[in-house]
């Protein structure tokens, strides 16, 4: 039986009737329309599907849409403020800290849920922290270094 | 991958989520984080009937002293256990362990309860509650009984819960002061320990074993050797006594005892920092 469910996402309220079953993911790209979030491994180990779930982060692919019912979610495409990047996008840019892109959505989402935590990690904190993404073209240098030159100002 | 179909029932109570429980019996599972119970049913190695969603039950998400124990609500989630002040005091080897439970984001959803009703003996939490000599509350039809952490795992995957019961509170003797230490061995940051132990030594000594057979395991040997006075090496050289673990991709029988030995050197006995 289909559950009635409400989602802000990106600040905009979703009001959609949904299969329990159906994965925020899911939901989130084909019920919302919203393909920034990818699917990568599917086993909540890869952390591309990674979005903000009322301001942390978590593996979509491992969340019932019945279970955000009510929340906010927060996906690549509502980060950025019109045409200026967020920070951290500009970070990622800026270090070159993305080759193929695949996991760079949930990478995004994921530091700015761990600068939120910890606004100044050391090194060490920032690798610790991405630790639930996996970048496959193992461009992990460049991602750490964008993470550590947004650390301390404004995310 | 996507789950099986099932009925979504949200309780809003823990007597609503037991009621649920009643009347569904064995064809319900409860819901708290996902972490463990959704890849099991994305795999549809778990194709539950009915899930009884008790991820909003605020009031079992707490860290509070209660005198002589700390008292955790049952879906306290491993990201409130790793930054608990309360628990840095008094159960530092909690709180650090629960930091290394998966990732920041299995942290943010998933559940000290969830992971121990889960039952399974790769996770961290169970060997470490062993370690703690801690209790676990259950709350059913009847009423709330306590279970010593040592009765509560019974097979692979299988707990001392009741299909009507739900885990709403693990209490865990305060032990200020103790060494401790948690060393996991694994190969990817990530991954189930391939080997784990959790050990602490104040007055009493505990020692509980990670993925080292069917269930999590308490190192007898170990906290007896301790207790009468041998040395570290010694007592750690008896980490493997009785065990069975099994073979897998990662490491054969073997190389796990050897693990459970040389990580079962723990920490000097005197007070150690949360680092």
């Amino acid at each position: 039986m289909d559950i009635s469910i409400s989602i802000t996402v990106n600040g905009a309220v979703h009001q959609d009737d949904v299969e329990p079953r159906t994965l925020l993911v899911h939901h989130l790209r084909d019920g919302v329309g919203l393909t920034g979030t990818n699917v990568g491994c599917d086993t909540s180990s890869c952390g591309a599907c990674t979005v903000l779930l009322d301001g942390e982060s978590v593996k979509s692919c491992t969340v019932l849409a019945v279970q955000a019912d009510g929340g906010a979610v927060t996906t690549i495409e509502g980060l950025a403020d019109g045409d200026t990047m967020h920070p951290v996008q500009a970070a990622f840019q800026e270090h070159h800290g993305l080759q193929c892109g695949y996991c760079t959505p949930g990478m995004v989402l994921a530091a700015v849920s761990l600068l939120r935590e910890q606004p100044n990690p050391s090194e060490a904190d920032v690798r610790e922290g991405l630790e639930g993404n996996l970048c496959r073209c193992t461009g992990y240098h460049n991602i750490v270094k964008a993470v550590l030159a947004v650390a301390g100002g404004a995310s | 991958m996507i789950p099986s179909a099932f009925d979504y029932v949200r309780a809003d109570s823990v007597d609503a989520a037991i009621a649920a429980l009643v009347e569904h019996g064995d064809d319900a599972k409860l819901l708290a984080g996902g972490h463990s119970l959704l890849p099991l049913m994305k795999l549809r190695l778990a194709t539950p009937a009915v899930l009884v969603d008790i991820g909003r039950l605020a009031e079992l998400s707490y860290v509070r002293d209660a005198g002589d124990h700390v008292a955790i609500g049952g879906l306290t989630r491993h990201h409130d256990l790793e930054t608990s002040g309360l628990l840095g005091a008094e159960a530092p080897l909690l709180r650090h362990a629960a930091g290394q439970v998966g990732d920041p984001q299995v942290r943010h959803r998933g559940t000290i309860g969830g992971s121990l009703a889960h039952g399974d003996p790769a996770s961290d939490l169970p060997a470490v509650l062993l370690a703690l000599r801690a209790t676990l509350a259950v709350t059913g039809p009847g009423g709330v009984r306590e279970v010593p952490v040592d009765d509560f795992f019974q097979g692979f995957l299988e707990t001392a819960l009741e299909p009507t019961e739900l885990l709403t509170e693990i209490r865990i003797p305060k032990a200020a002061g103790a060494g401790w230490s948690f060393q996991k061995f694994n190969r990817r940051a990530q991954d189930w320990a391939i080997v784990g132990v959790a050990l602490v030594r104040n007055g009493t000594t505990g020692v509980g074993l990670v993925n080292m057979g069917s269930v999590p395991l308490r190192a007898g040997g170990v906290e007896a050797a301790l207790a009468g006075g041998a040395s570290d090496a010694d007592a750690a050289a008896l980490a493997a006594e009785g065990t069975e673990p099994s073979a897998d991709l990662n490491a054969s029988a073997e190389f796990r005892r050897h693990l459970a030995r040389v990580l079962s050197v723990g920490p000097s006995p005197k007070p150690q920092a949360d680092p």
